[in-house]
């Protein structure tokens, strides 16, 4: 049955996705060279164990040395290898920005959904709690709120889900508004569908696109939060190779500037690559806010 | 237009007292005692004073009038007392307010000039080497964790090099010049103390160059793409019909129109400026209310940290409020409903 929604009736048929390998192909180079390093980082998280590196929580060399061939990043102030540590704390900072995406997405995408699906009350409580949420700085917030929960990397990932679920709610609600007045969904429910199965099947469908870029975006800035925490002591704790944490050794020794370097421009790959890939699927799902 | 201001200005005492709200929740969720703060640890185990203390502060009443005594308070601008440094938060936070303020002003100064600049730049040379090293230079400040790049910055300038001073507002043993507006330049330049005034500069510079390199990343992007699209317009066409050369249509044509984006992007800079000015404070011992929220938040001094919070939120929403109304005042084509 050849199906027109009516967003793009009377225009001519858009080829349906012809798969991953065709999206591929029409991303912009940039997105798909932040493509490749995300996956890069993902590849590290899964096998890093595996590679010939140094135990980045022992004693392999003397203190502080500097770059050198044996150690790539030289040796920090307890004699561990930078290298191995900047690799393995991808572990820490990449599935933690992933948490805590997906928990904000979910959260928000559901309480944004009901509040413009079902208006009235429950909309203005929703909302209202949006507007307070983002009244705050989003750093003091993170940190008022890891420093009642007290540090960790849980009590931290908490505090930043708290700083970004509003985002998705407003993101999701402002989608299903504009949606729900699409004729197929009159049709819909002129055809008996419950309101449930209205949202489900023919609204939430069509609402993806603008939450998923912007997820993409707020993963490098979630790595960059997360980071910020650690480095101010509300993050991980030592003697974890977290990224920030790392940094926050690394500026007590400041004439070795090394040991900060590595876990520095690691942070700075991960936002780079986020926001090229960002732009791209921007660029190609979602025109008109472009 | 106007309707839409007033509208703004009723919510916001709504949304402040959301603020506090919150703010009493977290206080009351902390796993710092607040007794540990007040009384000597050899007097805890007494429970006459205990008792005394908790009554003095309030501690002994239930829930809801505590809520309500909690409100009062920050009504009257009493933050609470700093478990850590035992003294008034709102007096701490008065006293750092213009360390920080004085470092946000000049990084909005250089992030603004350099947006600005490179703005310009981009789209007069659209497509040329000279855009992409422009953008590449803004895309690397606002992606750059800044408490990296702070650390590194100083190491190069300060260490290696020693073009800038180290850390700190002024060279240690060095008196504040007499206190005026609290910024230490204007302070100095009022006193007529060249040399101070010149060292005040100089610890200034790194930090606000670097606080401000992390939103010139966001001001270039919107005048960038604002230049571009203004030189497409009919009056672009105009203008260059009737003879202009193309840099009098860029600053004279497209420049103006540009000015309303770039407006509003001002306010959404202003979380990236106060979330750097948090980091950069620790970084450069910059004696604001960042680093003074940093070492509280490290204590688990909850309410000086809610003090800050309540603080920062106050200007958030001025700041997003103002730019707002500047925004509906610069483009009377913008119907606000």
């Amino acid at each position: 049955m050849a199906m027109t929604s009516p967003d793009t009736a009377g225009l001519p048929p858009r080829r349906r996705f012809a798969g991953s390998r065709d999206l591929w192909r029409r991303l912009p180079v940039t997105a798909k060279i932040g493509a490749l390093m995300l996956l890069f980082w993902v590849l590290t998280v899964l096998t890093v164990s595996l590679w010939p590196l140094a135990d980045p929580l022992a004693m392999v060399g003397r203190r502080l040395q500097p770059p050198s061939g044996e150690h790539w990043l030289g040796t920090d102030a307890l004699g561990r290898d930078v290298f191995a540590r900047t690799m393995y704390g991808a572990i820490w900072s990449i599935p933690i920005a992933f948490v805590v995406v997906a928990c904000a997405v979910v959260i928000g995408s559901t309480l944004g959904a009901l509040a413009g699906f079902f208006g009235g009350w429950n909309d203005s409580i929703i909302m209202r709690l949006v507007d307070v949420t983002v009244s705050f700085p989003p750093i003091l917030l993170a940190m008022a709120v890891a420093a009642v929960l007290g540090p960790g990397l849980a009590n931290a990932s908490i505090a930043m889900v708290i700083v970004w679920w509003p985002i998705y709610a407003r993101l999701m609600r402002a989608q299903v508004l504009e949606k729900r007045e699409n004729e197929h969904v009159e049709a819909a429910v002129a055809g008996g569908a419950g309101r449930l199965r209205v949202l489900g099947v023919h609204i939430l469908p069509l609402c993806w696109a603008p939450t998923l870029i912007n997820a993409t975006m707020d993963f490098g800035q979630v790595v960059l939060l997360a980071a910020s925490l650690s480095f101010i002591g509300l993050g991980a704790t030592p003697p974890s190779p977290e990224w920030g944490s790392m940094i926050s050794e690394g500026a007590t020794k400041f004439y070795s500037w090394w040991i900060a370097f590595g876990p520095g421009m690691a942070i700075l790959s991960v936002v780079l690559a986020t926001s090229f890939l960002g732009d791209g699927l921007r660029d190609l799902f979602d025109r008109r806010s472009a | 237009m106007l309707a839409y201001i007033v509208r703004r200005l009723i919510a916001i005492p709504f949304l402040l007292l959301g603020v506090a709200s919150v703010s009493f929740v977290l206080a009351q969720m902390t796993k710092g005692d607040p007794l540990a703060a007040l009384v000597p640890e050899r007097m805890m185990s007494n429970p006459e004073i205990v008792n005394a203390v908790k009554a003095e502060w309030g501690l002994d009443q239930p829930l809801p009038l505590r809520y309500v005594t909690y409100i009062g308070n920050l009504l009257q601008g009493d933050l609470g007392t700093s478990f850590t440094t035992r003294r008034p938060v709102s007096t701490d936070i008065a006293e750092r307010l213009p360390a920080t303020l004085e470092l946000v002003i000049a990084a909005m100064i250089i992030g603004t000039a350099l947006g600005l600049s490179l703005g310009l730049l981009s789209a007069r040379f659209r497509g040329t080497a000279t855009d992409g090293l422009a953008r590449v230079f803004a895309l690397i400040g606002s992606s750059l964790p800044i408490f990296w790049s702070g650390l590194i910055l100083l190491y190069i300038f300060s260490v290696r090099f020693s073009i800038v001073p180290g850390t700190g507002r002024l060279p240690p043993r060095v008196t504040p010049p007499p206190d005026v507006t609290g910024f230490y330049t204007i302070d100095a330049l009022i006193a007529g103390d060249l040399p101070l005034f010149t060292q005040a500069l100089a610890h200034l510079a790194l930090p606000a160059f670097v606080l401000g390199w992390a939103v010139t990343g966001i001001i270039t992007r919107i005048v960038r793409s604002s230049l571009i699209e203004g030189l497409s317009q009919d009056y672009a066409r105009t203008a260059r019909a009737k003879g202009a050369p193309e840099r009098r249509v860029l600053i004279g044509h497209a420049l103006p129109n540009a000015m309303i984006p770039l407006l509003t992007i001002l306010g959404f800079t202003f979380a990236y400026l106060i979330t750097g000015a948090v980091l950069t404070e620790a970084i450069f011992a910059w004696p604001g209310i960042g680093s003074y929220a940093v070492r509280a938040a490290a204590s688990l001094d909850y309410p000086a940290i809610g003090g800050v919070t309540i603080v920062g939120s106050v200007a958030f929403l001025l700041a997003n409020l103002l730019t707002d109304i500047a925004y509906a005042w610069a483009n009377p084509r913008i119907k606000v409903h």
